[in-house]
């Protein structure tokens, strides 16, 4: 069996070194693919890698056929097709040329049965095959996906998918493929000792799998080898890990902190706390919806600017809200904070109820453009575009409030009443104006804060109220009439809560946060960033 | 001492709604059980369960009234003392089941077998015996509020922040009921009860007696609530409500005041939880909701805060209403709460009693006002007939 | 030692204050003797609300001592401490309790226990009665002892909690412009009876009104950026080039 395995290699060389004819090979390769509905799956499995010694990338196609169940026997001929099935009938397809080969009716075919071994095989079968395309995308894909289920099948024909390979990149990825390999083969140790540190050096996950896995059968200066590249593989693991669960806690810390600001502003400026915050979130998430319906059925070539086009839409909308909820309501509560908050809890009731009347209570389909699906690979953290624009998004609108706030004539009136509201109104600030308008604004702001979380949250009636509670302690953490306060808040709670959970899991994480905020309180009733001074007593 | 104590609560008004609240406390349970089915004067047993629950949210909202009508800590967790109350009681509910669960384990509860657990956690010792869970109905809510109000009143946390972490400790407890490994049934909570002191729960015996026993207990704790903010510890409270520092100044310690009333209300939610478990036959994890607390607000807000009335009034005819609007119309129910809650704060701020006794009061001062002007003027006359005659006598 | 008569009743040693790097308090010393009465005088900023704000034990001194008889420090205390210790405060806007009437006001001003069960159970003994007859009649409001402290008159207000203060029996008292919004009868009514009570304990007033400091007619101290600048009688402080520089001469 070894030998004729070696004689395949030395054939497929030769098909890569010397084309021979055509009709050959094909022949060889049609016999081979008739023979795959014989025997049980792992003949079947062995055949396979017997193929894909050929290197040729025809039988891709069928491979793929194999794996997914689309290949059938003629029961009449033996012969094998790749077949798609419609009602009663299969439309078959040559197996060879890929041609259309007319229909059959189902009874005289024989479907080739998979069990998951042997779609494995299938699956390396393909990668190895695809290590010689053309194309550098596929012999990237391919070599990862080898690397990722390395087989010792495979072995040979990396080493010749090595030796012709021009792409650094692919190249590097080969040779890793190669040594994931090689250590599971029964090749010498010297080459096993240069597989391990192959490995060693591209440092993730999977090679610390690989290796962990060949840890126990090695022995001798191998074993050391591998332990200590264990070892260091580990050591860097946990980095990464940290690392990316600070990552985690910095987008969920944007998300707070763009829930959490425009609270954060009517708290400061106005002293009260406005309920239905969390419902303008819902509510400009629901724009959002609404905004890529209208595009999706008349202007289907501008989804992918419809995040930006519902942004100034959602801000208009839940800014004008609010602003009819301050002139309508609020303005008569002055000086009742607490009623204010009854009130605006009674608006965030009636604001749920009327999108559950007109929406529905389930939740609602809002797109991904595609500049934000996807992620990449940052040594060993992986970032999703989505997360990445939020972190970016929430930096943007934080800088742009604290340019209004610093720069602005309203951001100047502002800070004036924030600070002493009765020297403010005698300097001839209009108050109620600049009340209204910072309404305005911090609804506007939670408006465009549910654009960006409709891209990562379920659009529901209830998405404000999964935001207002940690938009309270995120305010409350980091006190009042400070932006800064309310950013370091943000940021800190969505990271220690991050941090915390691959300890004590989602919930219990959030219950320790939530006791330590109330402990915390009690050691700064004010927050970390409380403005001090005669104007607080009062 | 005690007595004396009590004796003070004896204010007119809140003893003829005491009264009141007794009558039907003996009226409705007779009306279910000894008037004929067929009677147009008879009760069927849902309605008497059904009213036993607005009494128990009538204790509930009073026990709020007491902290924030007359403390003015508005809390939005008091559904927490409430659950934590109905919880102990529906522990030795739980108990009380015995063998005869789904799994028929004489035991374990269902929902611990269920989990594959092999013995009792420790929190669920004691739970066999009534006066056990009895104690912990009043203790646990207690030691809760005592300890979370040391932190709180101490370090001078106040209004909003105040109303904000309350609100965080309701959602922690929450968070917290939900897990399994808490050993509280999870999310589906403690329910199938069977027995209450050895009488069937679902018997109509069973619910008149907690129909009674709700009454009865919301007219004692109107009577504590009312000797409490009719002494000078009340006057104390009221005091410091509206102007804190100056009780400070004037040597009281307002953290002592109001960490004894956080904790005496949170005891009284916690009563109200233990009676309501019993009458609906459930407790889960959603009653430590943070939009039940608010809801607890806005009955008080409605009857009329700082009126010890007002509460039990608002309680009840909020939850009639709701009772009538979701079974009637569920999709208007939150649009009318809603309308509820801004409504109240905008055009009733003092409530419905509150409004009530302003006018009365109005009235008795315009009276009063106006024998005192019909004497000073009387006095004026007197001067102005001597000033008139003092000259005349100089001459 | 609690026969030996103390020699002060308050004493401070350079109390230094600051909020956010603003010096409030700069190394103010001084003294009050007991049944003193003493006015302060000086500019906005002077630091005379802060200090009061350390006597009473609402602010904490960054450094320097306060002592109380000579021997209680003021700075380890609480207000309520401090309350119970006899050192009264009146604040700059009246501040009585509206919703209660003017008879429960003083009833909650009178010095007796206040633990919470003290308050609780407490029942009214007729001398307590008396007491608080007494009062009203001193700050002339027995008419309307039962009416709501606030319909009162800012004036009467004033007057409320003054009677107050008394009714708290306190060693001394702090009165931060007691005068202010007063028309000028009661301001000359006001003093007469400041001076009537300081006949029976010591008494420290702060106030801009200098007609009134004249009908007090007591010692004066100026405070200015948080430290003393003169100390004396009204002419000798009055006199004073730095005051006139940096208070009257403005």
């Amino acid at each position: 069996m070894h030998r004729a395995f070696k004689i395949f290699t030395l054939l497929a060389c030769l098909i890569l070194i010397f084309p021979i004819s055509e009709s050959q090979s094909q022949q060889d390769i049609r016999l081979g693919i008739n023979s795959l509905s014989k025997g049980g799956f792992s003949q079947v499995a062995d055949k396979v890698a017997q193929l894909s010694r050929t290197g040729d990338i025809k039988l891709v196609p069928v491979f793929e056929a194999l794996a997914e169940g689309n290949l059938y026997t003629r029961k009449a001929d033996e012969i094998v097709f790749m077949g798609k099935e419609g009602g009663n009938v299969l439309h078959l397809t040559d197996a060879v040329t890929g041609a259309p080969a007319g229909e059959g009716t189902k009874v005289d075919f024989e479907r080739i049965k998979v069990n998951n071994n042997l779609r494995r095989a299938v699956r390396t079968a393909i990668g190895a095959l695809t290590l010689l395309s053309p194309d550098r995308e596929v012999r990237f894909q391919a070599a990862n996906s080898v690397f990722s289920s390395p087989s010792e099948d495979a072995l040979e024909l990396l080493e010749s998918a090595i030796q012709s390979e021009r792409d650094v990149i692919v190249k590097t990825v080969m040779e890793q493929a190669r040594a994931a390999a090689l250590v599971k083969s029964d090749r010498s140790v010297a080459e096993k000792r240069a597989a391990v540190k192959i490995l060693s050096q591209r440092g993730d996950r999977n090679a610390l799998a690989i290796l962990s896995a060949t840890q126990t059968s090695a022995e001798g200066e191998l074993r050391t080898d591998i332990d200590n590249a264990i070892k260091e593989l580990q050591t860097a693991q946990a980095l990464w890990d940290a690392g990316q669960n600070v990552w985690y806690g910095l987008s969920l810390g944007s998300v707070l902190l763009l829930a959490a600001i425009g609270l954060a502003i009517t708290f400061g400026v106005m002293g009260i706390i406005n309920m239905a915050h969390g419902e303008m979130v819902m509510l400009g998430a629901y724009t959002t919806f609404i905004v890529q319906e209208i595009i999706r059925s008349s202007y289907p070539g501008l989804f992918d600017w419809s995040l930006i086009i519902a942004l100034p839409i959602a801000f208009g909308v839940t800014g004008l809200i609010g602003l009819i909820i301050e002139r309508g309501i609020i303005r008569f509560l002055y000086g009742r904070p607490l009623e204010t908050l009854l009130a605006t809890w009674g608006v965030s009731l009636m604001l749920q109820q009327g999108v559950r009347s007109i929406f529905g209570p389930s939740n609602r389909e809002v797109g991904n453009p595609s500049w934000m699906s996807g992620g990449f690979e940052l040594g060993g953290m992986t970032l999703t575009y989505n997360r990445m624009w939020i972190v970016v998004f929430s930096a943007g609108v934080f800088v742009m409030l604290l340019f209004l706030l610093k720069r602005s004539r309203f951001g100047l009136q502002m800070r004036a009443v924030t600070q002493n509201r009765r020297m403010a109104s005698s300097m001839g600030i209009k108050t109620p104006w600049v009340d209204a308008f910072t309404f305005a604004l911090g609804s506007g702001i939670a408006g465009i804060a549910g654009v960006a979380l409709s891209q990562i949250d379920n659009v529901s009636p209830n998405l404000g109220q999964s935001y207002i509670i940690d938009s309270f302690m995120v305010v409350v953490f980091g006190g009042v009439g400070n932006l800064w306060g309310t950013l370091v808040g943000a940021l800190s709670l969505g990271i220690v809560n991050k941090l915390l959970e691959p300890y004590t899991g989602a919930v219990l994480g959030k219950i320790l946060i939530l006791v330590l905020i109330i402990l915390f309180i009690q050691r700064r009733p004010r927050g970390l960033f409380a403005l001090k001074g005669r104007a607080v007593e009062t | 001492m005690i007595t004396a104590f009590l004796f003070k609560s004896l204010d007119r008004s809140i003893l003829i709604f005491v009264a009141i609240i007794l009558a039907i406390g003996c009226i409705v349970p007779m009306l279910n059980l000894l008037v004929p089915a067929d009677s147009m004067f008879h009760i069927p047993t849902y309605v008497v369960s059904l009213f036993g629950k607005y009494l128990t949210y009538a204790l509930l909202a009073l026990s709020l009234d007491l902290v924030w009508g007359f403390c003015g800590i508005l809390s939005l967790g008091h559904a927490a003392f409430f659950a934590l109350g109905g919880y102990a009681m529906g522990m030795y509910l739980v108990r009380q089941i015995g063998s005869r669960g789904v799994y028929g384990n004489p035991l374990l509860p269902d929902f611990m077998v269920f989990l594959s657990w092999k013995e009792m956690p420790w929190f669920w010792y004691g739970f066999d015996h009534f006066w056990f869970a009895a104690l912990m109905v009043l203790a646990v809510p207690g030691v809760l509020a005592f300890v979370f109000g040391w932190l709180a009143f101490r370090s001078r946390v106040t209004g909003v922040y105040l109303s904000i972490i309350t609100q965080a400790m309701t959602y922690a407890l929450l968070l917290a009921f939900f897990r399994n490994e808490m050993g509280f049934g999870g999310n589906n909570g403690l329910t199938d009860f069977k027995d209450l002191l050895g009488f069937n729960i679902q018997s109509q015996g069973m619910r008149t007696s907690l129909f009674a026993v709700s009454a009865i207990a919301l007219a004692m704790a109107l009577l504590i609530c009312s000797a409490i903010v009719r002494s000078k510890f009340g006057k104390v409270l009221v005091g410091l409500r509206d102007a804190e520092s100056r009780t400070r100044f004037l040597g009281y310690r307002p953290e002592n005041y109001k960490l004894m009333t956080f904790t005496v209300s949170a005891m009284m939610a916690g009563v109200a939880g233990a009676l309501y478990v019993p009458q609906v036959g459930i407790i889960n994890p959603g009653e430590f909701a943070p939009a039940n607390s608010i809801e607890v607000v806005i009955w008080t807000a409605v009857g009329g805060r700082g009126t010890l009335i007002g509460p039990v009034i608002g309680a009840t005819l909020v939850n009639f209403g709701k009772s009538i609007f979701t079974a009637q119309f569920p999709e208007i129910w939150l649009f009318a709460l809603g309308a509820l809650f801004i409504a109240t704060t905008l055009f009733l701020p003092k409530g419905i009693v509150g409004t009530i006794q302003q006018t009365l009061r109005s009235g008795k001062d315009r009276k009063n006002a106006e024998t005192m002007e019909r004497l000073h003027a009387a006095e004026d006359v007197k001067k102005g007939v001597e000033v008139t005659l003092k000259p005349l006598a100089a001459e | 030692m609690s026969e030996a008569k103390p020699r002060s009743l308050l004493y401070l040693d350079n109390v230094s204050v600051s909020f956010d790097g603003f010096k409030a308090l700069n190394a103010l010393s001084f003294v009050i003797a007991p049944g003193e009465l003493r006015a302060i005088i000086g500019p906005n900023g002077a630091g005379k609300t802060t200090m009061m704000d350390i006597i009473t034990g609402k602010t904490r001194p960054d450094e320097g001592e306060v002592f109380f008889e000579d021997s209680i420090d003021l700075t380890t205390k609480d207000e309520a401490d401090i309350a119970r210790l006899g050192i009264g405060r009146k604040f700059q806007k009246p501040t009585v309790f509206e919703s209660h009437t003017i008879w429960d006001n003083l009833e909650l001003a009178l010095n007796r226990k206040r633990g919470t069960f003290a308050t609780l159970f407490y029942s009214r003994p007729k001398e307590d009665g008396a007491r608080i007859d007494e009062i009203l009649e001193t700050v002339r409001l027995t008419a309307r002892r039962n009416e709501l402290a606030a319909n009162l008159s800012h004036g009467q207000k004033q007057w409320l909690e003054i009677g107050m203060l008394l009714a708290q029996e306190p060693k001394l008292l702090l009165v931060d412009e007691p005068v202010a919004g007063m028309t000028d009868a009661e301001t000359a009514e006001t003093a007469i009876l400041l001076k009537e009570i300081a006949k029976t304990r010591a008494v420290v007033v702060v106030e801009h009104d200098m007609g009134f400091i004249r009908d007090l007619d007591v010692r004066v101290t100026c405070l200015a950026e948080g430290s003393v600048l003169a100390e004396g009688s009204l002419d000798f402080v009055s006199n004073d080039p730095r005051v006139i520089e940096n208070y009257l001469g403005r």
